[in-house]
């Protein structure tokens, strides 16, 4: 009897403890959340498009017009006559009125639609006169440059709350955008392939290829260098055709096979995949450089490639680089799993917004100096000079500023000399909601064309974690294709290159000059690559990469700097350049985290901020690449002694928007994803705006606790009348009399009055002694006044054109009353709807006419047929509105503001709806505000892996039996599906319907026995078809059916369901 | 052998319910999954064959029905009613919630506002705002109806922010009562100024004496029933002055005439336990109940026991049950005719009175049927 009594001892004691305990995550001895505000105190969420403006404007625009070719513009015919620019700067918006400089205030630029921008001025050392003498010349303006706001330039920098609200500016507007002629246009993140690096891959035809895309800045190309027919070749632009490998190394100088086999590896295997090579190449009788470089001259144009620098003509390195190039390829022929996968997130690059302004600053500013050389040249051979010459005048700045303003607003980038046209760009901020805005800054566009039906780069990628929002991306055509950022994700901008290759070559890498081709890969050593650049080798990598690492961290070297030892590849990469994703973490030595109580404390205590973390090497930024070398524990009592780092917080995998749902991890991820392109609905201002009393982290990060943008309704789940079917909601009318719902709508009614318009004040007419009715509103001036009711037809604008010609405008100062014709502005607008104008701005435009905006309201409480959603992606229309006396209550009285059905949850599995549901009656009963945080507390399954795969399942989707496709390709074929069905029958068509799901897709000839109503078999001997249930074949019929059909009979009858068929001639 | 009919059984007891049919017909009990028998069975006839009448007759109607008052504060009532079909029950939370008229502000005529706050909007607000005046005192306006002293409270908000105030909070105490009807002035007054120039000006209500001068309302002015709601926030150099009138008009209309808070009844709870639970389980009990239903009762011995010390606390929450086994032991149910009716009054009228009246509405609608059927 003991033993049983002991047992029960054991099982009760941890009961209690182990429901919450033992499920949980073992909660981190360490506290970290706190470090996340911190962190974006610092970063804030739109640093990405802000430091990589910032850095364009200090140092990239100064890179520019100090490389060789923009240097100097000197003249051709002649070449004493020149102009240098010696420095260039950007300063603080203003505007130029009646030769005024004045500076200017983004409101002002929204609503006077103008471009907020400000003058780029340059220092230039010129020469002019007669005889030629030299001047300086500081602060020249060569063009007006469009300030994203909120970055170093900008008037709002650093400005606090009050400073910003009284300019006009909502405090807690992240900024990050461009005002360009009054619409708010922010610059899409662009994903790109890796620059500079060696890609594997196979091209469509099958075929292993390495591929390099070059890029500095005087000149992009593209190498490849692809296998055929055994023959290994070389594609580059300059060339017409294809031409052999060991052309190519011959050329460069490498005139000895055996070296260049050297160069590969002595494996036999490598040399016998470049036998064929070699062998082509002496068929064609090419031995020497000589002849190679007579062979090259036939198929056109210098041969320059790959990104290795050449020096006083040592091809040296362009010969190590193609062999290593030749190396990885021939390696991915062997084994396939060495090819390189593109959609990895380390082999992406994301170019951000200065990134995309100095390209096309360079190629403007390239522009406006040839233009500029032109207009000297033309100036210098005109024989007769009167006065001397003044170059600097010929430096016109429309060209930069009406070529940024012109790429800003339409999202066209056109650079010639890349062959660059990309198309939109940028979009307009969008305004819906503060989180739709947020989010759009966040928004990563990929560089694919989006109606391209493909299922790799769509999936969501394991390397993502961290760096992109699993749950953000829109539905439809640009599903996965377009990312979010995730919260604590930092691009990278460029970094100096030359004191790290110096500090690479100090810490013990061998100069790959210094080497021979067969030392390049011997077996114990690592080649070093920085930025794709082939440093050299180095004997002990582990080592250099440590030591790389305790300078990073000890802050000697850039932050961002990522030091990546690849096994595989035998290789260290390092990479400083810009446009790398990358996230901190928290180093652990052997487990242990070395952020301890008392950092937090500091940290709570303000006595240190985020970047002494940083800077004492208790958190670093690891890219992507680098994660790979890191072994992260999810929370810090999952560590074990092989962790070397640990997460900061574990909701940080999740974006801006995605922060936002409470309890996401308990939801089926599309309904995650569904959310976030939910925030369309109707409700462009709440009246009553509130906090969601289920907060999460993010949502305090963010602060959109404090610009609410719904309401915490009642809900009851049940289904009630009938109305509410099919998502519909049935809503409290005494809720809405309340105020439920209620939104205003803001509409713009915009008019220009030109020079011969005039406004006049309303005129009483004479009869009944008022003013005509829809003349009430208007003001004494002739303008509509705000706090008015306007009605559809209402006159907004009580103005005239005049009749007459230009000439007599000029020439009569007051025109008589007959010479004007009526031309009011009127409001449209629905009957029955009651719109106020809200307010009345009074503006000049560029042309000095004189702009009247209205801004016109209408408040709306919900109807029948609006649609509202909850956090969790799940939309209802209103189906009926009911009465409070109608509605049901519950024990303690209270009556819900809305009924949704219980039906919605099964199929969407929406269980975070329902803890939601459950934490905001908590929170309400005990009058506080709960988190309902990403990974907050344990969650129950782990199939959520899979969930997600399903989401982003891969558009040919075929089934068993291919039925639903379109036949027009199997494989991207699209499924007429149930909806498709309905609108096809609704339509009338429903012999496309038999067409698209029988005769197009899987038509099968069945027998049908017309008396027991089951399928039968075609008995061959017998010549006839046969049922096997009625053992005869005598009222056995054929038909046509599809063969999913007859399968699905076919699982019915499995299933013990008879479907029994009954024949009539027809 | 006697032949006896099979109706004649002599140990069933007549005109008397067995236990469990007894309880299904008074009860409903709540089980963990669902409720059971939440229907009332109506039919006379249910069980004649036991010799029990089920009809429902008036004058047992009237030994049987009664009114417990068990709370009344200024804006709130409880009471028990019992002996009432539920049906009677919910037509007086009805008629409570939407057809008790009262007064509350229909028209809003702005003047001026320069708060932040839309037009619209506050004008939503002011009609929210109780107003403490006995709708029984006013009549509806009709629709070719002008605005009398009989049908329309006027009140005037003149509020001015101070350049240097800061922030100030408009309450809905600083509307004020215009007993003589409407200040603002009509604006098509001057179509025929010249031909009495001493009449008074047109105003937007056409009172013919102040409402202050009535005995009903001299010794008592007209007022919003709290003070302290906040009807805007006004900043420096903000000011809001307009003047609403207020109608009687029913809360079918807009919830602003709803009489009450809500209204909501429930049945009466009665826990049962089935079984003496003791010791452990007793304590287990007690824990399991989020409001105290349950007692622990010393049986002697150091022994204790479970008792059910306050059914009325019980939401039915079902917390007890919800366990195995504890089903067995646990019966929740409900008195099918005992309702525990809460009213809570806005505060036009006090909510005892909103009862009396609803009551009277529903004789008229009865003696509207009686008249239509007569």
């Amino acid at each position: 009897m003991a033993v049983p009594d002991e047992d029960d001892t054991s099982k009760r004691i941890p009961s209690p403890v182990s429901m919450k305990s033992l499920a949980a995550p073992v909660k981190s001895a360490v506290d970290k959340y706190q470090l996340l505000p911190e962190f974006l105190k610092v970063r804030g969420l739109v640093k990405q498009h802000l430091d990589s403006f910032n850095y364009f404007i200090n140092c990239e625009i100064k890179k520019i017009i100090h490389a060789k070719d923009n240097e100097r513009i000197v003249s051709d015919i002649n070449p004493k006559i020149y102009l240098k620019f010696l420095d260039i700067y950007v300063e603080s918006p203003s505007v130029e009125e009646d030769h005024i400089r004045e500076p200017l205030i983004p409101q002002r630029c929204r609503l006077s639609d103008t471009t907020y921008a400000a003058p780029v001025k340059v220092d230039i050392e010129y020469t002019r006169g007669n005889p030629i003498q030299t001047e300086i010349k500081k602060g020249h303006v060569i063009a007006n440059m469009p300030i994203m706001l909120r970055s170093r330039r900008c008037v709002l920098y650093g400005m606090d709350d009050d400073e910003l609200a009284r300019l006009g500016e909502c405090p807690l507007d992240p900024g990050g955008y461009f005002i360009v002629k009054g619409t708010e246009k922010v610059l899409m993140i662009q994903e790109q392939l890796s620059k500079n690096r060696i890609i594997i891959d196979t091209d469509k035809k099958g075929r292993v290829s390495a591929s390099v895309t070059s890029s500095t800045h005087e000149r992009k190309s593209k190498t490849v260098i692809v296998m055929e027919k055994e023959r290994i070749y070389l594609q580059l632009n300059q060339f017409t055709k294809l031409i052999p490998i060991m052309v190519i190394m011959k050329a460069m100088g490498m005139e000895s096979d055996q070296e260049v086999v050297q160069m590969v590896g002595r494996d036999p295997r490598y040399s016998g995949l470049l036998l064929p090579s070699i062998q082509e190449c002496a068929s064609e009788r090419i031995y020497t450089q000589y002849q190679a470089l007579e062979f090259l001259e036939k198929k056109v144009v210098k041969s320059r490639f790959t990104n290795q620098k050449v020096h006083q003509g040592d091809f040296y390195p362009k010969c190590i680089y193609v062999g290593v190039m030749l190396r990885r390829m021939l390696e991915a022929i062997l084994n396939a799993d060495t090819i390189d996968d593109k959609d990895y997130v380390g082999n992406k690059r994301l170019e951000l917004s200065g990134q995309l302004i100095s390209l096309l600053f360079e190629d403007l500013f390239k522009t406006m100096s040839s233009a500029a050389k032109k207009s000297i040249d033309e100036a210098l051979t005109k024989a007769s000079r009167s006065s001397s010459m003044d170059i600097s005048l010929h430096l016109k700045k429309d060209w930069i500023t009406h070529g940024l303003e012109r790429a800003i607003s339409t999202g066209n980038w056109d650079v010639k000399r890349f062959k660059m046209n990309r198309k939109g760009m940028t979009q307009v901020v969008s305004r819906l909601s503060f989180i739709a805005a947020l989010g759009h800054m966040t928004r990563i566009q990929p560089q694919f064309e989006k109606s391209r039906k493909v299922s790799g780069p769509r999936a969501l990628q394991p390397s993502q974690w961290g760096m992109l929002c699993p749950c953000d991306t829109p539905e439809g055509e640009a599903c996965g294709l377009v990312k979010n950022l995730a919260l604590m994700t930092h691009v990278t901008t460029d970094e100096e290159e030359s004191p790290l290759i110096t500090l690479c070559y100090s810490l013990g890498v061998e100069d790959m000059s210094l080497l021979s081709a067969e030392e390049l890969h011997s077996v114990n050593s690592y080649l070093v690559m920085f930025n794709g650049l082939i440093l050299g080798k180095h004997r002990l990598p582990q080592r250099f990469a440590n030591g790389m690492r305790k300078l990073r961290r000890a802050g000697k070297i850039g932050e961002f700097v990522s030091v990546f030892v690849n096994e595989k590849q035998r290789c260290v990469y390092l990479a400083s350049d810009g446009g790398r994703v990358c996230r901190p973490l928290v180093i652990a030595d052997k487990g242990v985290s070395r952020i301890k109580e008392h950092h937090m404390k500091e940290l709570r205590d303000g006595a240190r901020v985020f970047d002494d973390f940083l800077r004492e090497g208790l958190i670093e930024y690891l890219d992507v690449n680098e994660e790979n070398n890191a072994l992260i524990a999810l929370y810090e009592g999952e560590a074990d002694s092989k962790t070397t780092h640990i997460e900061i917080e574990p909701f940080t995998i999740l974006g801006v928007c995605a922060g936002l749902i409470p309890y996401p991890h308990h939801n089926q991820s599309p309904r995650n994803t569904y959310q976030l392109c939910r925030m369309d609905t109707l409700l462009y201002l709440l009246v009553y705006p509130q906090r969601p009393l289920l907060t999460t982290k993010s949502i305090e990060l963010v602060g959109y606790d404090k610009l609410g943008a719904g309401q915490n309704a009642t809900v009851a789940v049940m289904s009630y009348s009938g109305y509410d079917i099919e998502d519909a909601i049935v809503m409290n009318k005494s809720s809405l009399d309340r105020g439920f719902g209620r939104c205003i709508v803001m509409k713009k009614v915009s008019a220009v009055k030109q020079a011969y318009d005039r406004i006049i004040m309303p005129k009483m007419s004479s009869g009944k002694g008022g003013l005509d009715s829809h003349m009430q509103i208007l003001d004494t001036d002739g303008i509509a006044s705000p706090g008015e009711i306007v009605r559809p037809l209402d006159i907004l604008i009580n103005k005239q054109s005049a009749t007459v010609s230009r000439d007599q405008l000029i020439s009569h100062k007051v025109l008589p009353d007959s010479a004007y014709k009526f031309t009011p502005v009127k409001h449209k607008g629905t009957e029955g709807e009651t719109t106020v104008v809200d307010r009345v701005a009074l503006f000049t435009d560029k042309d000095q006419n004189m702009v009247i905006k209205f801004m016109i309201r209408h408040t709306r409480r919900p109807e029948v047929g609006d649609k509202f959603s909850s956090r969790h992606g799940q939309k209802g229309v209103c189906g009926t509105i009911v009465q409070q006396e109608d509605f049901p209550f519950s024990e303690r009285g209270i009556c819900p503001d809305l009924i949704m059905n219980p039906h919605g949850f099964p199929s969407r599995m929406t269980i975070g709806k329902m803890i939601e549901l459950l934490g905001g009656k908590a929170g309400v009963s005990c009058g506080r505000f709960h988190y309902g945080s990403a990974f907050g507390e344990p969650s129950g399954h782990a199939d959520r892996v899979e969930v997600i795969r399903y989401h982003r399942v891969s558009s040919p989707s075929v089934y068993i039996h291919g039925t639903y496709l379109l036949p027009k390709a199997k494989t991207y074929g699209l499924r007429l599906g149930e909806m498709e069905r309905d609108c096809l029958i609704a339509y009338g068509a429903s012999m496309l319907i038999f067409e698209r799901l029988m005769i197009s897709s899987d038509p099968f000839k069945a027998q049908v026995c017309r008396k027991c109503g089951l399928l039968g078999y075609y008995h061959h001997s017998l010549k006839t078809g046969f049922c096997s249930m009625c053992k005869s074949g005598e009222n056995v019929s054929t038909m046509k059916l599809p063969y999913a059909c007859k399968l699905l009979f076919q699982e019915l009858q499995a299933m013990n369901i008879v479907p029994r068929l009954q024949l009539t001639e027809h | 052998m006697p032949r006896l009919s099979a109706l004649d059984m002599p140990d069933v007891p007549k005109a008397q319910l067995p236990p469990h049919l007894e309880q299904q017909r008074t009860r409903v009990s709540c089980k963990s999954d669902a409720p059971l028998h939440t229907e009332g069975i109506q039919y006379s006839g249910a069980y004649a064959s036991m010799g029990v009448d089920n009809s429902l007759r008036l004058d047992s109607f009237s030994k049987n029905f009664r009114v417990e008052v068990v709370r009344l504060t200024e804006d709130e009532i409880e009471f028990d009613m019992i002996g009432i079909d539920a049906s009677l029950a919910n037509a007086f939370r009805r008629i409570l919630i939407a057809e008790l008229p009262t007064m509350a502000i229909e028209k809003v005529l702005i003047a001026n506002n320069t708060s932040v706050v839309q037009d619209e909007v506050l004008a939503q607000r002011l009609g929210l705002i109780p107003i403490e005046a006995d709708p029984r005192l006013f009549e509806y306006v009709s629709e070719n109806d002008t605005a009398h002293e009989k049908n329309t409270i006027v009140f005037k908000l003149d509020v001015r922010c101070k350049k240097d105030d800061g922030r100030i909070k408009a309450k809905s105490s600083e509307l004020k009562w215009l007993p003589g009807g409407s200040e603002l002035q009509m604006a098509s007054t001057n179509s025929n100024p010249s031909t009495n120039p001493n009449a008074k000006p047109k105003t937007y209500t056409s009172f013919n004496c102040r409402q202050d001068s009535l005995p009903e309302f001299s010794h008592k002015p007209l007022r919003p029933k709290y003070g302290d709601i906040t009807i805007a926030v006004l900043g420096a150099g903000q000011a809001i002055d307009l003047e609403v009138h207020a109608v009687k008009g029913v809360g079918r209309t807009h919830a602003k005439w709803s009489p009450v808070a809500t209204a909501w009844y429930r049945m009466l709870p009665e826990v049962v336990l089935t079984q003496e639970v003791e010791d452990g389980k007793a304590e287990e009990l007690v824990s399991k109940c989020p409001v105290n239903v349950f007692d622990i009762e010393d049986i002697g011995e150091g022994r204790k026991k479970a008792v059910v010390a306050r059914p009325r606390a019980c939401t039915l929450c079902r917390e007890c049950i919800r366990e195995k086994h504890w089903e067995e032991c646990v019966d929740l149910r409900r008195v099918r005719d005992h309702f525990i009716f809460t009213i809570e009054s806005t505060g036009a009228l006090p909510p005892e009175v909103l009862f009396t009246e609803a009551v009277k509405i529903l004789e008229q609608k009865c003696e509207r049927i009686i008249a239509e059927l007569s």
